[in-house]
């Protein structure tokens, strides 16, 4: 599976750990939510990036104490129509603050990267090979966006109103 | 919405196999030799449980020419035509049973 | 109606550039259907029992006649001459090819139409009162907030894959002509002690399997912080809306097994931490979306031109025409008029390419351009001086769309149904056809009065037979068609669910059922001016089950 960051396919440099393994000193890893939730204290002294998998039924809520200490949070789509990780991005990003890395797992298509972007998400865990390698592609295919959300990009509402003051109106017809 | 392959499929009386075209999403109903045909007549009917399971499961992996298959029942005439066997299938394949809207008078 | 500037076109057009490579993938086995059928979905491709249907959004009801011609151009070049109107003021292609369909999306996106979020489980086309704008106990036009709400939810990276769809409805009037509390979410206008205006929020309506009325979780909402609460509603029901069981994914559920309370609470914490951040309405902004919305230049004229009156006195048809599908207009001088698309023996709701030029020519001549399409599948020419009405009324007739059955027992609200839907168990429209048929008497409906028939052929309720006085549900018994009948449903500000009066009746039966109910209503009624929903009311239902049941 490969994984897309910065729009090209990257190594992933996070070390997967499964729930009772013993973590690795100073390597990055991710850790499942249980694990992270009951051995926070410890993990968080380590040297190295933290990162945690988090399941898209469990509330981002009870991360927001550790934010300051997690490098990356992985977040789920076990299945693509089940889009409850958008929400959860939205709020680590726009009702949290969290600035590290973001990365969708699971069911992750290339109908979807554009989607993703914007709620927030900047690391791709690809489920097909063709998909990963067309993701810049992809996202070039809409310039036009009508809300304000966690990529950043001006949405139109915002520009029509730049445009407005810049240029004189012309009626047009439908 | 249970895949077609899970279901149980209980087979009383002669089944086709039958599903709509990816083009233009067409009627049509599974030959024998592996293709779709949209004339009744010329569909694989299966009389037991196993055949049924066979032409469906080949139908399902026929994702690039035909969507949704199922079985569905069908009838034999006296003259050995098939028919369908229930109103669903019988307005698959005939069209609705009202008349198409016209403007009359323009 | 609201003309798109360049963004709103780049948009359409890039997404209809996504679609065609969508198409081209799924053709070439690139993308399996499993993986296809979310992304057609998203842009309103459906596919039913004969071929690919079509929806195209309609936002709030309104068409300008140029969008209408468009219609009436794929009907003909990619369908088979007609087209459907819906009971979310959508309109329906029911022959369409998937190879096809990215021209025609092509064409639609030039005039600035679209199938987005007309399917899917993401937020649906926001409907609306088909008079808005242009009636008069309305307190606001509110397509212009509609607007602004539904660019918000229009691709939204959050709500796309939502546990289900989600419907919305707005209202400015006290009497709902929206059916507001049998959606997901409506907002009702209204003014406070002080004189302000905000709205009622309702949440939690909808019919099918688990018919509920909306509930109130916010009775007083100001303008500026719609946006925001309605994203707290829809972050709430993406997060905990079930996802387990297709048939317990609605809004509705999730409020209902919360409990209103619990419901409304979670929506205020989220809504609290948001409220005052980039979705807070500024008027700049609303005001912008309003620039690009067209209004008529009404010219000054007065009530009941002598015209008028001396063309009723003159042609009882057109009189009668008059009193049945023309209504007052908030401007002096002018009228509403509702096309019925509910002929003897038609298909409710259809309307040929033909129809549908007509009428956009008409709406050129004589409503500015614009045309309505409402919930009960009627079509309305919102702006007509009402000096004009005779030469139009001429027009409208030849092309059969001057039936005087609005509102009555013949102007059926029917779904599709077996003869073209995927999902039902019955026909509808063969059902509706013949009712229209055995009422085909102007006199007896006339004297029926407003008598609302609302016919589904699946428990999905697109036909809306809950909120029906009358209501037939299709039903599946032993592979024939059997049809349950409620009494009692009202869609409006005083919504409720009908009443099951018996054992479900025979395809066959159907019609005489209704003559029935209709005969039991003329002997049971008070006045001549007591409506059967008020009869029905009175006496409850158990008069209606004897007579219907009586000899069956």
């Amino acid at each position: 599976m490969p994984l897309v960051e910065n729009g090209r396919i990257v190594e992933d440099r996070y070390v997967r750990v499964l729930d009772d393994a013993p973590v690795p000193d100073r390597a990055p890893v991710i850790v499942p939510a249980k694990r992270f939730l009951a051995d926070a204290h410890e993990l968080i002294r380590r040297d190295g990036s933290l990162g945690v998998l988090w399941p898209n039924d469990r509330r981002v809520a009870e991360l927001e104490p550790w934010l300051g200490h997690l490098a990356l949070i992985a977040l789920v789509f076990p299945k693509f129509r089940d889009g409850r990780a958008y929400s959860q991005a939205r709020l680590l990003r726009e009702t949290y603050g969290f600035r590290g890395t973001l990365r969708a797992t699971g069911d992750v298509l290339r109908d979807q990267f554009h989607f993703l972007v914007r709620a927030g998400f900047d690391s791709f865990e690809v489920k097909k090979p063709a998909d990963a390698h067309v993701f810049a592609e992809v996202l070039a295919r809409y310039s036009v966006f009508y809300q304000p959300s966690a990529d950043g990009r001006a949405p139109v509402l915002r520009r029509r109103l730049q445009s407005a003051a810049a240029v004189p109106k012309t009626c047009e017809t439908v | 919405m249970t895949s077609p392959l899970e279901q149980k499929i209980k087979v009383i009386g002669p089944v086709v196999v039958t599903a709509n075209r990816v083009g233009d999403g067409a009627v049509v109903y599974r030959r024998a030799d592996g293709g779709w045909t949209t004339d009744l007549d010329n569909a694989a009917v299966a009389t037991n449980a196993a055949a049924a399971h066979e032409l469906i499961e080949a139908a399902v992996a026929d994702d690039l020419r035909a969507v949704g298959p199922y079985v569905a029942p069908v009838k034999l005439t006296a003259g050995g035509q098939l028919r369908p066997g229930n109103l669903r299938e019988l307005i698959r394949l005939g069209g609705p049973t009202i008349d198409l809207p016209v403007t009359f008078g323009i | 109606m609201y003309v798109y500037d360049a963004f709103d076109r780049t948009l359409v057009a890039e997404r209809v550039a996504e679609f065609r490579d969508q198409v081209a993938r799924r053709l070439s086995g690139e993308l399996t259907e499993e993986e296809f059928k979310p992304l057609r979905l998203m842009n309103g491709v459906y596919l039913q029992l004969h071929a690919y249907m079509l929806r195209i959004a309609i936002p709030y009801g309104t068409l300008s006649s140029a969008q209408l011609r468009m219609l009436a151009h794929v009907a003909r070049r990619y369908d088979r001459g007609y087209g459907h109107f819906t009971t979310r003021q959508n309109i329906q292609f029911h022959w369409i090819k998937l190879d096809e369909l990215p021209d025609a999306m092509a064409d639609l996106a030039s005039v600035g139409m679209h199938g987005m979020q007309t399917s899917g489980n993401c937020v649906r086309n926001i409907t609306t009162d088909q008079w808005a704008g242009v009636a008069p106990d309305e307190i606001e036009d509110l397509r212009v907030l509609a607007e602004v709400i539904r660019q918000h939810v229009t691709l939204h990276p959050e709500f796309t894959f939502m546990p289900r769809k989600f419907k919305i409805a707005v209202g400015a009037s006290a009497h709902d002509r929206a059916a507001l509390r049998v959606h997901d979410l409506a907002l009702r206008l209204h003014r406070n002690g002080a004189g302000e205006t905000g709205f009622e929020v309702m949440i939690g309506g909808g019919l099918g399997r688990t018919p509920f009325l909306a509930k109130t979780i916010k009775p007083f909402l100001h303008k500026r912080d719609v946006l925001s609460y309605v994203e707290a509603i829809l972050r709430t029901y993406n997060q905990f809306g079930r996802r387990d069981n297709i048939y317990k994914a609605r809004i509705k559920i999730l409020v209902h097994e919360l409990g209103v309370e619990a419901f409304a609470k979670e929506v205020e914490a989220e809504w609290q931490s948001i409220k005052d951040g980039a979705l807070a309405l500024d008027p700049a902004v609303v005001a912008e979306i309003a620039s690009r919305f067209r209004y008529p230049a009404y010219e000054r004229l007065n009530d009941s031109p002598p015209e008028l009156a001396a063309a009723r006195r003159a042609d009882r048809r057109f009189d009668a025409w008059i009193g049945n599908a023309v209504a007052n207009h908030k401007v002096p001088g002018y009228a509403i008029v509702t096309l019925s698309l509910k002929p003897e023996g038609g298909t409710p709701g259809d309307a040929t390419a033909e129809q549908m030029d007509a009428i956009a020519a008409l709406a050129d001549r004589y409503s500015f351009g614009e045309i309505r399409v409402g919930h009960e599948q009627n079509l309305v020419l919102p702006h007509v001086a009402q000096g004009d009405l005779p030469a139009l009324w001429c027009e409208l007739d030849a092309i059969g769309v001057a039936t005087a059955n609005v509102g009555l027992i013949s102007d059926i609200i029917s779904c599709p149904g077996l003869d073209y839907c995927s999902l039902a168990n019955a026909r509808s429209i063969p059902i509706a056809q013949e009712i229209t048929r055995r009422f085909r008497n102007a006199d007896l409906a006339h004297d029926l009065g407003r008598l609302h028939v609302n016919i589904s052929g699946c428990i999905n309720a697109c036909g809306h037979h809950h909120v029906g006085h009358i209501g037939i549900l299709g039903v599946e018994k032993n592979g024939e068609e059997f049809y349950q009948i409620t009494l009692g449903g009202k869609a409006d500000e005083d919504a409720k669910l009908g009443t099951l009066i018996g054992p479900a009746v025979p395809y066959a039966q159907v019609a005489d059922v209704v003559e029935d109910i209709a005969a039991a209503y003329l002997e049971l009624r008070q006045r001549p001016d007591e409506l059967f929903i008020e009869t029905v009311k009175r006496t409850g239902v158990e008069p209606f089950r004897e007579r219907v049941y009586a000899a069956r």
